[in-house]
């Protein structure tokens, strides 16, 4: 493979989102402010606004869920940053990954010094079932939606094949919800912040307060395994092997380290940066791995010069539990078909040796999915500074990775971040 | 064959006759389903129309319980879900496709690697009328 440079190198001053959720009065635009707002707060010298050369923002569909297109020149005006350059990138639930990358590509060119790359999603608005059709035209509306596939449903066959050939069971898959959910539950900015415990008490809670007759689950598989408690959406993915419906925005500002000392003395620098794209699902011929995150990551790996197992944490697209799986092995963390057992073995939680999703995850924290990305670059910035509060991995996060997927792996984008 | 161009429409308009098309690439022999008017792996667009087999076997698949508003139309619901899997033709390319002759209500009794043959289901009235692609658990 050609290893490819940038021209210059690039750094992280400031990040910062707004909280993941469901939050009624709050468009997308009120969103982008507090994560604007937030990110100005964390630059360590302060920041002038009028320093920002060019925006770069990830939504995957603002037209559909708030009947708004558009959106990157009004997410410019309300920063009030008008008239900059104001670009949306949209690739899905990859779309703020990918705007990353273009402001990486932005100030490596030489034409900017400090760029704000965003990401927003505000989805609450409709029905689920109206949720369900938009996310599901990610996917090929010609050939895979009129089937009857939904997003849930294209990530349960990848489930079904990788069962199939590995032998991992519906079990491994509900470790990967309470390792998650373990995570969520330390993160204020998480849509979750209970752990699959604290949820199976205040069920019984309710039960109890209601006079039902109160659920006697062994513990927390046992919980997972219930119907009722955690319907089947797309067998064998049920409801707590999804990531939910969020309202959310991420902010970053990125800007060139010849210029980084400006604005902070401990900058995090992308020291890696991958993309690739995919067919549809059925034009693969393998349906246990993402090539487009291998692909991804093998362009990152080459580009920084370090390997898998230099990456102390990672922030991986948990779309789906299935997902986190995957990602695990297409990232090179852990063989392929050795995702499930490192995920049973407890290797991936909080105190093990790879660490993924410290931010409760997609699952946890929640998806708002033009934001998701960028979410994703605040939690490696936090655990990078010793900013993670209660779920701050223990010694020195000197090299991190981000993984972001477009709908079914028909675009992966990766990064890698260094602190030096 | 016929001068269909390859479009969503012809593939739709063959559908609607019990027919599965794909394209083939003279230059590199490969078989494409849906068809695609250039080859994705020698770039050749001098492509031509060509039957795909219709039997195969289940590749992947899952039971849907929560649909997209088309099939909950169709009839389908959380009681009543529905299977669709990713089929590999024999010889051929895989393609999706709702899965009948199987129980979606029991997703642990559907097998990776069941023998399926092509069927063509036909929902909506009169203008909306369409023809979708299905394959039947073939019971051998």
């Amino acid at each position: 493979m050609t290893v490819r440079k940038l021209n210059r190198g690039v750094a992280i001053a400031g990040a910062g989102m707004s909280n993941f959720g469901a939050f009624p009065g709050k468009t997308s635009r009120d969103l982008f402010v507090e994560a604007f707002q937030h990110m100005l707060a964390s630059v360590d010298k302060g920041m002038d606004p009028e320093d920002i050369e060019a925006l770069y923002v990830g939504n995957f569909s603002s037209d559909v869920f708030e009947g708004q297109g558009h959106t990157a020149a009004i997410m410019a005006d309300w920063a009030g940053l008008t008239p900059r350059p104001a670009t949306r990138v949209e690739d899905a639930c990859a779309s703020s990954g990918v705007a990353l990358r273009e402001g990486i590509l932005g100030i490596a060119s030489g034409l900017y010094d400090a760029v704000l790359v965003g990401g927003i999603e505000k989805m609450t608005n409709l029905p689920t079932e109206d949720v369900t059709d938009t996310l599901a035209i990610a996917g090929d509306a010609l050939y895979e939606i009129p089937v009857g596939f939904t997003f849930p449903g294209f990530y349960a066959a990848m489930a079904t094949a990788y069962m199939h050939r590995y032998g991992a069971s519906v079990e491994t898959f509900m470790k990967v919800t309470i390792k998650n959910h373990a995570n969520g539950s330390l993160n204020p900015s998480a849509q979750f912040g209970s752990s699959i415990p604290q949820i199976m008490q205040s069920k019984i809670k309710r039960a109890e307060s209601k006079g039902y007759p109160l659920p006697t689950w062994a513990d927390e598989i046992d919980f997972l395994k219930d119907d009722r408690a955690n319907p089947v959406i797309a067998w064998p993915m049920r409801l707590f092997d999804c990531s939910p419906i969020s309202d959310g925005a991420a902010a970053i500002l990125l800007v060139a380290e010849e210029v980084a000392s400006a604005y902070t003395d401990d900058p995090i620098h992308i020291i890696g940066t991958g993309q690739a794209s995919d067919r549809a699902m059925h034009d693969r011929e393998d349906l246990t791995t993402l090539s487009a995150a291998r692909l991804a990551s093998q362009q990152a790996y080459a580009m920084s010069g370090v390997t898998a197992s230099d990456i102390r944490i990672a922030e991986v697209h948990d779309c789906f539990t299935i997902a986190e799986v995957i990602a695990t092995e297409d990232l090179g963390f852990f063989p392929a078909g050795g995702g499930w057992k490192a995920a049973e073995e407890g290797r991936t939680a909080l105190n093990g040796d790879k660490p993924i999703n410290t931010s409760g995850g997609l699952k946890s924290k929640g998806h708002p999915v033009g934001a998701s990305g960028a979410g994703q670059v605040v939690e490696i910035w936090k655990q990078m500074r010793g900013l993670a509060g209660e779920r701050q991995v223990d010694g020195d996060v000197n090299l991190a990775m981000t993984h972001n997927v477009g709908a079914a792996g028909q675009t992966c984008v990766v990064h890698i971040f260094e602190r030096k | 064959m016929t001068e269909r161009a390859f479009t969503e429409a012809s593939y739709s308009a063959y559908l609607s006759e019990h027919q599965l098309m794909g394209s083939r690439c003279p230059s590199c022999g490969k078989t494409y389903l849906p068809p695609r008017p250039i080859c994705p792996d020698c770039h050749s667009d001098a492509m031509e129309w060509v039957s795909t087999p219709t039997a195969g076997t289940l590749k992947a698949f899952t039971t849907i319980h929560i649909g997209p508003k088309a099939m909950i139309e169709a009839g389908y619901d959380r009681k009543n879900p529905f299977c669709v899997g990713i089929v590999q033709l024999d010889e051929g390319p895989a393609i999706s496709a709702l899965i009948l002759g199987v129980d979606p209500a029991a997703p642990e009794t559907i097998k990776i690697g069941t023998r399926l043959s092509a069927a063509f289901v036909e929902r909506g009235a009169e203008e909306a009328r369409r023809t979708y692609l299905a394959f039947e658990a073939s019971g051998d």
